[in-house]
């Protein structure tokens, strides 16, 4: 047989095939929360393979040129040589409009996926001891991730991108005593530096996706050596996992998974228009889009700086920018909240064991009302970038809009954080199957215990109940690897 | 579902698979544009994806595996071992050794770090001197994005012209943009003024987009991307939105042949505010 043979002279050069047989039989939990990381990781390939190609014709320059592809409202006109590309592989080269929009669809979906999947191990505590490590590697992912993305859309140096930039300089300048270096250093000068382009492209094709690359490489292996957290059920312990194995059954639904993700960047890159650079127009100064807005994963950003008031204090002296509060403390907060909010709920509960059994949310009301506060605040923060097409469309003016947010921002989060917690509390203790199971005895029920003040998990810490936790001591580590047994009867929630 | 019937769906959806991919060929060798493009090869990719995801479903083992979880601290004595191993030889390590390694250390680290100096083109000012400057001087004449340079009646009532100083189209931080109000109607004194003809500076204060839209019934200046807006009868004083100061404005008089010209730099930092002694 041809297998036989071709393992043979493998393993007559590497000696690979105990290490392949049991890598082949690592068992994955059947859930379908856990393919959000799959998503994310199957759009990343798909954004290397979209971007190799477009990095074949684009033109990251600002050298100024004169347009002569065949988009005839732009023949003739000169604009700089990253726009003409981009206009040029969308309207003249075959395919090159389904890459470009597939790779800016992925985007969106890679970092859509990865903020699902931060939820999914939030709510379940996944991120408890040991995979502490992997949940840092992961928001590193995910800044990184939004990163690139900013750096990406704003290559083509069309108007709307050009816009972006704008602020993106502005922020970088409202910066306490380092601001103006910052900017300067990183653009090579006052907006706009003809630097600005190329330096962003060598950011946004080499040095963002290598660190990407090898941090997914360093959150895999870090999976495969801590082994799949489950959801409890029978038979599942924290010293074993159930699941499919990965050969062949978990590898051909991830394989599937692969093309269906493929599948719909290609469909919505070919069927859906998104960023059409040749409507903005070039990038030239003292022009702007109206209305502009970014991608959602800086829309949050976007959103803060339309709320935050107009006021620019002056401290030690000098004057301190009315940017630097939303566009650099709430995102340097929200990222130091995510990195260190394992270690702040273990001081918090005082819960310091190895855990490999996930915990329903209901489980932890209090981390249930956390994160549905954070939750509402950043959708709301995000809803917010775009009050001038919402004003637009409703006739509302955008005044009243930017004070009813600037209400709600703080207001909304502690409301629905209170509901959460009430909710999570009714159905942990009435062991209900769904917010449908609910009665309003149970919702009484639990709002009586005890006042719920949720918001900071501080105050919401409740007496562990019955969650499988402690590594019961019985087995022994047997031989080298053993072998998945399938049991006859374990149902798979 | 039946084996046979799964076996029988999931070659169905691989020959789809492979017609849409066919399909794909014709459409690109026709060039039938990007919506059959992207349709045809995500279609393709989807039927692959529904074909594989039935074919793991139906046809092959999953579920209910139990895989052993060893405990991840190995015994103590491997602990130790390794512990050993890592202090290999250091036991004798002079003090002084290791306080000049790190003072090595330090000195190529700071040399390392140094060059980012080099980040600055050497085409740029240092930041303080061109954050504060704009190509503004006393007589420089005023011109339009076309090139043509403006006199006093090129600026009829109510409408708003961005201009730039001649020569200079793309100096982003000179950009202004002139109205024309009544005279009689303005809130402050009128020199650098010419028959009610004022210039601002066009970016907006508060991240420094271009104050794009000049509302003529309000005599409003508004922000397209965080919706400042600024009032031109007082100085263009931030009335609304975000941006906390006025747009600095263009001191505005008429050389010897009738041309607009700047009577000087902006009256205020240009663009959003970065950290400086107020
Ligand atoms: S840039 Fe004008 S309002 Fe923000």
């Amino acid at each position: 047989m041809i297998t036989r043979w071709m393992v043979r002279r493998l393993d007559d050069r590497l000696g690979f095939s105990p290490v392949a047989r049991s890598g082949l039989n690592k068992v994955f939990p059947d859930h379908w929360t856990f393919m959000m990381g799959e998503i994310a990781l199957y759009s990343f390939t798909y954004l290397v393979l979209s971007g190799v190609f477009l990095t074949l014709f684009f033109d990251a320059s600002t050298t100024r040129t004169t347009y002569e592809g065949g988009y005839a409202p732009l023949a003739g006109s000169e604009v700089s040589a990253a726009y003409a590309s981009s206009v040029q592989l969308s309207m003249d080269v075959r395919f090159g409009l389904v890459a470009r929009q597939s790779h800016h669809w992925a985007a969106l979906l890679f970092t859509g996926a990865i903020v699902v999947h931060l939820c999914r191990i939030f709510f379940t505590g996944a991120f408890r001891r040991p995979r502490g490590v992997n949940w840092v590697v992961g928001v590193t992912l995910l800044v990184l991730a939004i990163a690139n993305g900013f750096a990406g859309y704003s290559l083509a140096d069309d108007l709307l991108s050009g816009t972006g930039l704008r602020v993106a300089n502005a922020v970088l300048l409202s910066i306490p005593v380092v601001g103006a270096w910052a900017e300067f250093l990183a653009f090579g000068g006052e907006f706009p530096a003809e630097a600005m382009i190329p330096r962003l492209y060598v950011v946004h094709i080499l040095v963002v996706p290598a660190l990407i690359v090898t941090l997914i490489t360093a959150h895999m292996v870090i999976l495969v050596r801590q082994k799949h957290s489950h959801f409890p059920g029978p038979g599942r312990t924290d010293t074993n996992v159930v699941g499919s194995r990965l050969w062949p059954g978990y590898a051909v639904r991830s394989l599937g998974l692969l093309f269906a993700v493929v599948a719909l960047c290609l469909l919505l890159g070919g069927l859906v228009q998104i960023n059409p650079i040749w409507l903005w127009g070039p990038f030239e100064p003292g022009s702007a889009t109206a209305p502009s807005q970014p991608d959602w994963y800086v829309g949050w950003l976007d959103g803060a700086l339309r709320l935050w008031p107009a006021w620019e204090p002056i401290v030690f002296g000098h004057r301190l920018p009315a940017l630097f509060v939303p566009a650099i403390v709430l995102p340097g907060l929200t990222f130091l909240g995510l990195y260190l909010y394992p270690l702040l709920e273990r001081l918090m509960t005082g819960d310091r064991a190895p855990h490999q059994v996930l915990q329903r949310p209901r489980e932890r009301p209090g981390r249930v009302a956390f994160g549905v506060a954070a939750l509402t605040f950043y959708g709301l923060l995000l809803t917010a970038f775009s009050i001038d097409v919402v004003s637009k469309f409703t006739g509302i003016p955008v005044y009243l809009l930017i004070y009813t947010f600037r209400v709600a921002v703080p207001a909304l989060p502690v409301v629905t954080g209170l509901v959460a917690f009430v909710l999570a509390r009714a159905l942990r203790d009435s062991g209900a199957d769904g917010f449908l199971a609910l009665t309003w005895a149970d919702v009484r029920g639990a709002l009586r215990r005890r006042k719920p003040v949720p918001e900071a998990p501080s105050a919401t810490e409740e007496p562990r109940e019955a969650a499988p936790e402690e590594p019961d001591e019985e087995r022994e580590p047997e031989q080298a690897e053993p072998e998945p047994v399938r049991v006859p009867a374990g149902p798979v929630p | 579902m039946k084996r046979r019937s799964a076996e029988a769906w999931v070659s169905a959806c691989f020959l789809g698979a492979a017609a849409a991919a066919v399909g794909f060929v014709v459409a690109y060798v026709v060039d039938a544009g990007p919506q059959v493009l992207g349709g045809l090869l995500g279609t393709a990719c989807a039927a692959l994806a529904v074909g594989l995801v039935l074919w793991a479903a139906q046809l092959l083992p999953s579920g209910t595996y139990v895989e052993e979880r060893r405990p991840m601290q190995p015994p103590e004595a491997t602990q130790t071992a390794f512990v050993e191993t890592l202090h290999r030889g250091s036991s004798g390590t002079p003090r002084l050794l290791r306080r000049t390694l790190l003072l090595a250390g330090l000195a190529l680290g700071a040399a390392v770090v140094v060059p980012l100096r080099s980040l600055l083109l050497p085409t740029s000012a240092p930041p303080a001197r061109a954050l504060r400057q704009t190509p503004w001087r006393r007589g420089v004449r005023l011109m339009t994005r076309e090139g043509d340079l403006v006199r006093a009646d090129d600026v009829p009532q109510g409408t708003d012209l961005t201009v730039f100083p001649e020569g200079m189209p793309r100096a982003d931080d000179a950009t202004a943009i002139v109205v024309r109000v009544d005279p009689r109607e303005l809130q402050q004194p009128a020199e650098g003024t010419v028959a009610g003809i004022l210039a601002f500076s066009k970016l907006c204060t508060h991240a420094g987009c271009p104050v794009g839209l000049y509302e003529q019934t309000t005599r409003q200046l508004f922000c397209p991307c965080h919706q400042s807006v600024f009032d031109v009868l007082s100085g263009a004083e931030a009335v609304a939105g975000p941006a906390a100061r006025a747009l600095p404005r263009l001191p505005l008089a008429v050389d010897g042949d009738g041309y607009l010209v700047a009577d000087g730099d902006f009256d205020g930092q240009v663009g959003p505010t970065f950290w400086r002694p107020e």
